[in-house]
């Protein structure tokens, strides 16, 4: 097996036992970024000499067995929403080309402390609005495991740059599915954390009541060292949460039997397709036959989730938007002759057709005299979607379902249909307006094309999704299939 | 003239935007020293909205805020939270202000003021904390500016806003609200009162209703008033623009006036067609303030006495009129200098008498407050002892006091003021200490048997004797001689 192929577990292990260094491994995902790079376009920045320095630094740490952590010269891609301190960091956005964060958010802080490599930064929907990856500002992503396919979004960068081996792990964010969609269609493992798990700090908002940063890996145990990382209160976030983070190892392979799951029969929407139907199916038939009970559960309030979802994350994004006037950073229209003309001519030009048509919807949806309609109602609908999870969760430890209705979509498929493109999403978005954790794991192939089972856990409970998940992992093969592009597992 | 001018109601109600002193920003960890400092050099990420930042609520300005919503009887509601107001402005970086909007910290308290010794009260509808923003500076006239400057040390600072009910109604009444609001936060240490520099910066809402009426008028919001003379000047202005404009059949606009301090009238800046939506909703990076009962209680009770509790004490403990009593406590230095005064012996109506009239009119000529002058209680208390023991009169007293206010010491002033008049001829030094003996045989025997003690209380009854103006050397000296 070449090393950019390999789990974050198994290289920390090579790594130990010095049979290899840092830099070896670091060029081998660079060499692999190389070859592939082109055709997943998976990276808007590869940071090739700040990876290359990472790695001597860790193989010193390594070399002097001096605080040697679990990412200590492991290379991981971080989304482009993550500040890095010197690094171009731009939300796959026009508007801040070129924007050089002063600071670092406090993930890549914590990673950095870890002695992790950083590869550079993945592209992304612009601000991290979309599904497809088709939304980013530069270019769009291509899906290793079929080219002319999405790689789901908004993370689709750091998604294809997983399933590529053109990064052993990375960071992506999630506000209404944006780590577990592409991680569905590209056959790795996604994990949200629940909303105040990890620090926001330093994360470029996109709907700053539902953003999260989590894991996107090869398999459970890598996501669950990854989380171990970053996850943790942060007195820069006021939304993070003070509660402690327990091992996230330690109970990862308990299995599930005792354990009560719930099967939302909500979550079998209409236009999920078969093979994805039956694949989710099957996968609930064998976490049985692991010995876990299986109960129908009913989230009723799951049909108005997408629709309030689409009121308070771009309300929220209109607002956290508006400091992107090319006042201060970022891009610059030229020609403005007054104020208002500047920044409308910078945010034209700036902005793509998505963004700008959140903006607008938000705008609205937060205008005097449409406020109690659309973001009161939206938020009293959040009120039932909390509750919803909350009974449910009264019955079952986790509930099972789909990640996406569909697998990989060709490019272009969806682009001139929003609402088409929104309903990618709409298994995903409960979880973030309803505070609870996801986990998307690879459960199938349809025609070549990975499909994902998502598993839902209350909040702040990601060891119960990480021990679901990983039961499933170990009692199954899909985890090992790898991308064409990727390679053969020889 | 139409023969039957109708006569109106002034209706005022007056915002007034406090910055909070504390140490570092609302959200963040820069100094709030920002006039001090090279521009843009007190700021961070946070202050400087960039991408990815996030708030973090200073406790401090929190507790500032309840500790004013107190000092004005405000209620303090047990939850709170903060908004965000959206518009667009350079001096604004994130697009939007940090605010209060429907459950601000505190509401529904009450101001007491007086004007010319008649008690008034004006309802605060809140109080509530916000951020400040950063300053535009323009190359020239802003009309024809080519470049603007953003400064953001400013940015971030905590800013109270005080919102009073329109319940003034006189020109003469705002003033005195704000003067004795001023006063408030002065005494309570959270503002520290300068207009000049924006650090307390007041709006003013005026409106006119014919007398009778309960119904509001059309309002225009006057801004830019930076003293108070410029409050009262500017809102009579209005009243005087809005009387006119009604008298000859106009209509009022709602509208945002400018007050232009150099030309003495207001400016229209924006009118209502043009208002901005703020758009306000809950800020959704910081999480909702639970204000315990017992933090409230504690801040309730570190409070100071506030000036209308010693504007009271002030004319019962010390017989001063209710307008002196007024002017004494309107800010803390002036009020203590007061009691230190009488504390050390002089009379009350005399050091109110001296505080309030050629003191105050020195240090107003200055612009200066009353701590930072050489003048202490002990000299002021001095100088009276002179005048109430006829050493000197009133008329060189006023002489005296100016010669000690102009110099950095005001000791000679004094020592002179007392040498002019100093009898030091032994002739006439004679009779004080024939009679000082003759007074005080006990004494005398004690200085005798050795008590050295016993001479320091003789020359003091013939200084008592002399009213001050003996010279206590010469005096000595004779006591001695004499006594020997």
């Amino acid at each position: 097996m070449r090393l950019f192929q390999r789990t974050i577990r198994d290289l920390h292990q090579m790594l130990v036992d010095r049979e290899i260094s840092s830099v070896e491994l670091t060029e081998s995902v660079l060499e692999q970024i190389g070859h592939v790079g082109d055709q997943t376009k998976a990276y808007l920045l590869v940071t090739r000499e700040l990876a290359l320095k990472q790695a001597r630094a860790a193989d010193e740490r390594l070399r002097s067995q001096r605080d040697v952590r679990p990412l200590t010269g492991i290379p991981i891609a971080l989304k482009d929403v993550l500040c890095v301190k010197d690094v171009t960091s731009t939300a796959g956005s026009k508007i801040l080309k070129g924007f050089t964060p002063p600071y670092s958010a406090t993930v890549v802080d914590r990673l950095e402390a870890e002695g992790a490599v950083f590869l550079g930064k993945t592209n992304c929907d612009e601000f991290a609005m979309g599904s497809s990856n088709e939304n980013s500002g530069y270019y769009p992503v291509h899906n290793p495991w079929a080219l002319d396919r999405v790689p789901g979004g908004s993370s689709g960068g750091s998604a294809a740059a997983v399933a590529s081996g053109e990064a052993i792990a990375a960071l992506g964010s999630d506000t209404g599915g944006s780590i577990r969609q592409p991680a569905a269609l590209t056959g790795i493992v996604g994990f949200k954390p629940t909303y105040g798990r990890v620090s926001r700090y330093g994360l470029i908002a996109f709907a700053s009541s539902l953003d999260q940063i989590g894991p996107m890996t090869r398999d459970v145990a890598d996501s669950a060292v990854l989380l171990q990382a970053i996850a943790g209160h942060d007195r820069r976030d006021s939304t993070s949460s003070p509660k402690p983070v327990p091992d996230y190892l330690a109970g990862l392979d308990q299995g599930v039997k005792g354990m009560r799951l719930g099967v939302p029969k909500e979550y079998f929407v209409a236009g999920m397709e078969p093979a994805v139907e039956q694949s989710i199916r099957d996968a609930i038939r064998l976490l049985e036959q692991q010995g876990a009970s299986i109960e129908e559960v009913s989230l009723p309030h799951s049909d108005v989730a997408l629709p309030a979802y689409y009121i308070i994350a771009p309300a929220e994004a209109s607002s956290n938007l508006a400091r992107y006037d090319g006042v201060r950073y970022g891009y610059q229209a030229e020609g403005g002759r007054n104020l208002i003309e500047q920044y409308m001519l910078t945010r034209q030009a700036g902005f793509g057709a998505e963004v700008k048509r959140r903006i607008m919807l938000g705008t609205y949806a937060l205008s005097s005299g449409y406020y109690d309609a659309y973001y009161l109602q939206a938020q009293k609908v959040r009120t039932l979607i909390i509750d919803d999870f909350k009974r449910a969760f009264e019955k079952v430890d986790a509930l099972l379902g789909a990640t996406s209705p569909t697998v990989a979509f060709p490019l272009g498929a969806k682009t001139q249909d929003p609402v088409a493109m929104y309903l990618n999403d709409i298994i995903t978005i409960p979880a973030n307006l309803g505070n609870v954790c996801g986990i998307s794991l690879p459960c199938g192939l349809a025609d070549g094309l990975p499909i994902g089972l998502q598993v839902i856990a209350p909040g702040f409970r990601e060891d119960t999704a990480l021990r679901v998940a990983y039961a499933f992992e170990t009692a199954t093969e899909f985890h090992k299939a790898r991308s064409p592009l990727m390679g053969a597992a020889a | 003239m139409s023969a039957v001018a109708t006569t109106y109601e002034v209706v005022v109600g007056l915002e007034v935007h406090a910055q909070v002193l504390t140490q570092s920003k609302m959200f963040c960890g820069c100094s709030t020293d920002y006039l001090k400092a090279a521009p843009n050099a007190n700021t961070c990420e946070v202050c400087l909205g960039l991408p990815g930042s996030l708030p973090v609520i200073n406790r401090r300005a929190v507790e500032a805020t309840i500790r004013t919503a107190l000092a004005l009887n405000c209620e303090i509601p047990e939850f709170s939270k903060f908004d965000r107001k959206n518009y667009f402005y350079p001096d604004l970086p994130k697009g939007y202000q940090i605010s209060q909007y429907d459950l601000p910290l505190s509401r529904n308290g009450h101001l007491d003021f007086d004007v010319k010794g008649e008690p008034r009260r004006a309802g605060i509808t809140r109080v509530h904390l916000e951020e400040d923003t950063g300053k535009l500076l323009h190359e020239g006239a802003i009309e024809e500016s080519q470049v603007s400057l953003v400064n953001f040390n400013r940015s971030g600072v905590p800013l109270m806003e005080i919102v009073s009910e329109p319940d003034l109604r006189s020109a003469d009444e705002a003033r005195e609200y704000v003067m004795r609001l001023r006063a408030i936060l002065q005494y309570i240490g959270v503002n520290n009162g300068d207009m000049e520099s924006g650090q307390l910066r007041c709006d003013a809402n005026v409106s006119l209703r014919p007398a009778g009426s309960s119904e509001l008028g059309t309002k225009v919001e006057v801004k830019n008033m930076n003293s108070f003379r410029a409050i009262h000047r500017a809102i009579e202005y209005e009243i005087e623009r809005q009387t006119q404009v009604l008298d000859t059949g106009g209509k009022l606009t709602q509208e945002t006036r400018g007050w232009n301090d150099a030309r003495g009238l207001t400016v229209s800046q924006r009118t209502k067609e043009f208002a901005e939506d703020y758009r306000y909703f809950p800020e959704p990076d910081l999480p909702p303030l639970d204000v315990s009962r017992k933090w409230v209680d504690e801040i309730r009770s570190s409070l100071p006495e506030l000036p209308a509790a010693r504007r009271e004490r002030f004319i019962t403990a010390y017989g001063l009129t209710p307008y002196d009593a007024s002017l004494l406590t309107s800010t803390p230095p002036m009020a203590e200098f007061f009691e230190a005064t009488v504390r050390l012996g002089a009379p009350a109506k005399a050091s109110a008498n001296w505080i309030l009239s050629d003191f105050s009119r020195l240090l107003n000529a200055d612009q200066k407050e009353i701590q930072d002058a050489s003048v202490k209680p002990a000299h002021l208390r001095e100088l009276i002892g002179l005048i109430d023991s006829g050493v000197i009169s009133g008329k060189m007293a006023k002489q005296t006091f100016e010669t000690m206010y102009r110099a950095s010491d005001p000791e000679p002033a004094l020592a002179e003021a007392k040498g002019s008049s100093q009898i030091s001829g032994d002739a006439e030094l004679a009779g004080i200490v024939d009679q000082v003996i003759a007074e005080n045989a006990k004494s005398v025997a004690d200085f005798k048997a050795g008590k050295e003690q016993a001479l320091k209380f003789l020359i003091g009854q013939g200084m008592k004797l002399s009213m001050g103006r003996a010279n206590p050397q010469r005096l000595d000296a004779l006591l001695r001689e004499k006594i020997s």
